[in-house]
């Protein structure tokens, strides 16, 4: 299950509804793993993470991804870690229904013997280059500013490798800010067709704390936040039951928050 | 007490490295403090490029995250993340890859990503990023770091970045372009690798830093070069920009973690929805 957003438009509603439900034994795929996979993780969703950077961003570690790979705890996590040049070939080369996306990288680092990259030789020049295999979810889940009634999706500001990660993956769900009749041209913005996407779900705030462009701001503060309820075990699991587990959808966690701030 | 705090001459030592019109691709935190303040001095053609697939990108503030809101709007493009990688870093168009780690070891390789075994790691840190690719793809790379025996050793315990590898001919071997590290940007001095033997020599020290002192926050025997300079001290007018910088940086981030925290992006987020 692949959740994309770099740094801008993380489906958190999205990740919160799969711990509600109570999933396990995940394959979690994610450029950047941070505090919605920490969450993801410490709940026990996840057997497997293949990502190229996990943290939390400007603020230091994810602590419930360090307790799962450095303790163990709930579950032990298997990683295939990659670099940001090689994750982003793979979905490309997903998308492009590609075995392996090419790139120049991995070379003389310890990656090479810890992830699956290859060395291939160039039939025509001989050159040497990294092969890594495409990356094919079976699902791929993103955020976007809006769709129109038909589900065209349309996303703007840092758009990341969303779109990869749609057309790499078997099945994908796009939720959104908000479902309008028609969608106005936006500078820089792509739109994937209601055709290439699984479904679309109005989710008002469901990149929180993460950004929607034009819509919302980073909630910095919940970042630096989250390094406490993220710190201890309890701590963590108590934030989940109340603001994840005892709410039912984005609206009544936007709720939860707001009674405790 | 000097006039100023040792991360500030090396945050001016590092900005001093740009020159006006150099394409940098920048890593979050010291770097990207480093790169906009030469932005906002001796280098206002500075192109800073960060992996979120901004381009440009001239923030006010300085951004708490690689991706921040701050750095589209103000950017000349914004690509996608694979676009950033495959046609701007791999296609050779990055003069200087700006770099931070946790670890940095005599030839310059980085480590960001395990602190003991790989599979049983004492600290596992975030991983590779940008950087295995930054280190090989740009023309050369600086790095900058707070200089202390625990960063700077003998050997990373995992080399996520190539520096200059075992020494000499290491990139060569490997296929690697650019120069790798050409300098290490410290709170005591700048290192440099040696150009025979290519380890990491001390070449500079900053104002009021002793050779000692840093041998001191070196894990292997530090070598000093032959013709050791002394940075420049910062001039009133770095200080100023990157004092500046700091306080409009500060006041954003007070803007949005005062208390209710949390709430201010509820309420916008409620305030957003058009009736």
């Amino acid at each position: 299950m692949a959740l994309e957003g770099f740094t801008h438009l993380i489906p958190h509603a999205a990740g919160h509804e799969v711990i509600r439900q109570g999933r396990s034994g995940l394959t979690l795929v994610r450029m950047t793993p941070d505090v919605v996979h920490d969450q993801l993780i410490g709940v026990g969703c996840a057997r497997r993470l293949v990502f190229s950077w996990g943290g939390n961003p400007g603020v230091g570690s994810l602590r419930r991804l360090r307790d799962a790979v450095e303790n163990g705890w709930p579950a032990p996590l298997e990683l295939e870690e990659h670099s940001h040049a090689g994750m982003a070939a793979a979905y490309a080369a997903g998308a492009a229904n590609l075995p392996f996306g090419l790139l120049r990288g991995y070379a003389g680092t310890d990656l090479v013997p810890r992830t699956r990259v290859a060395s291939l030789e160039c039939p025509f020049t001989g050159e040497r280059v990294a092969a890594v295999p495409a990356l094919r979810p079976d699902v791929a889940i993103v955020h976007a500013q809006r769709a129109d009634r038909r589900g065209n999706v349309q996303l703007w500001g840092i758009v990341g490798v969303q779109k990869e990660a749609v057309l790499a993956a078997r099945r994908s769900l796009v939720t959104v800010e908000e479902i309008v009749p028609k969608l106005d041209p936006q500078p820089g913005a792509i739109v994937i067709p209601a055709w290439a996407v699984t479904a679309v779900a109005e989710a008002p705030g469901g990149a929180h704390p993460s950004y929607a462009h034009g819509y919302y701001e980073r909630d910095n503060g919940f970042y630096e936040a989250w390094d406490a309820i993220s710190r201890d075990r309890s701590g963590f699991l108590s934030w989940i039951d109340r603001h994840v587990l005892g709410t039912s959808d984005v609206g009544e966690y936007r709720r939860s928050l707001e009674a405790v701030a | 007490m000097s006039a100023w705090a040792a991360d500030e001459m090396m945050t001016v030592a590092a900005a001093r490295r740009l020159r006006n019109g150099t394409v940098c691709f920048v890593g979050i935190g010291l770097p990207s403090k480093a790169a906009n303040l030469a932005r906002r001095t001796h280098a206002p053609a500075c192109v800073l490029v960060y992996e979120s697939g901004t381009i440009g990108a001239k923030p006010a503030h300085l951004p708490l995250s690689i991706g921040d809101g701050e750095l589209a709007e103000t950017a000349d493009a914004v690509v996608s993340v694979p676009e950033i990688f495959a046609y701007w870093l791999q296609g050779g168009r990055i003069d200087v890859g700006f770099l931070g780690a946790a670890q940095i070891d005599r030839f310059g390789n980085l480590n960001s990503t395990v602190i003991g075994e790989y599979a049983h790691p004492t600290v596992r840190l975030p991983g590779a990023g940008g950087a295995p690719e930054i280190s090989s793809g740009c023309r050369e790379v600086l790095v900058m770091l707070r200089q202390s025996p625990r960063t700077f050793v003998e050997c990373v315990d995992f080399r996520t970045s190539v520096g200059l590898g075992d020494g000499p001919g290491f990139r060569e071997r490997h296929g690697l372009g650019g120069a790798g590290v050409t300098s290490v940007i410290t709170d005591v001095g700048v290192l440099e690798p040696d150009p025979r033997t290519c380890e990491l020599t001390l070449t500079a020290l900053h104002p009021g830093a002793t050779v000692e002192q840093a041998r001191a926050a070196t894990g292997w025997a530090l070598r000093v070069a032959d013709e050791l300079a002394e940075s420049a001290p910062p001039t009133a007018t770095e200080l100023r920009a990157l004092r500046e910088l700091k306080t409009t940086t500060e006041e954003k981030q007070a803007a949005e973690s005062g208390p209710g925290a949390g709430q201010t992006a509820v309420a916008a987020i409620a305030s957003s929805r058009p009736a």
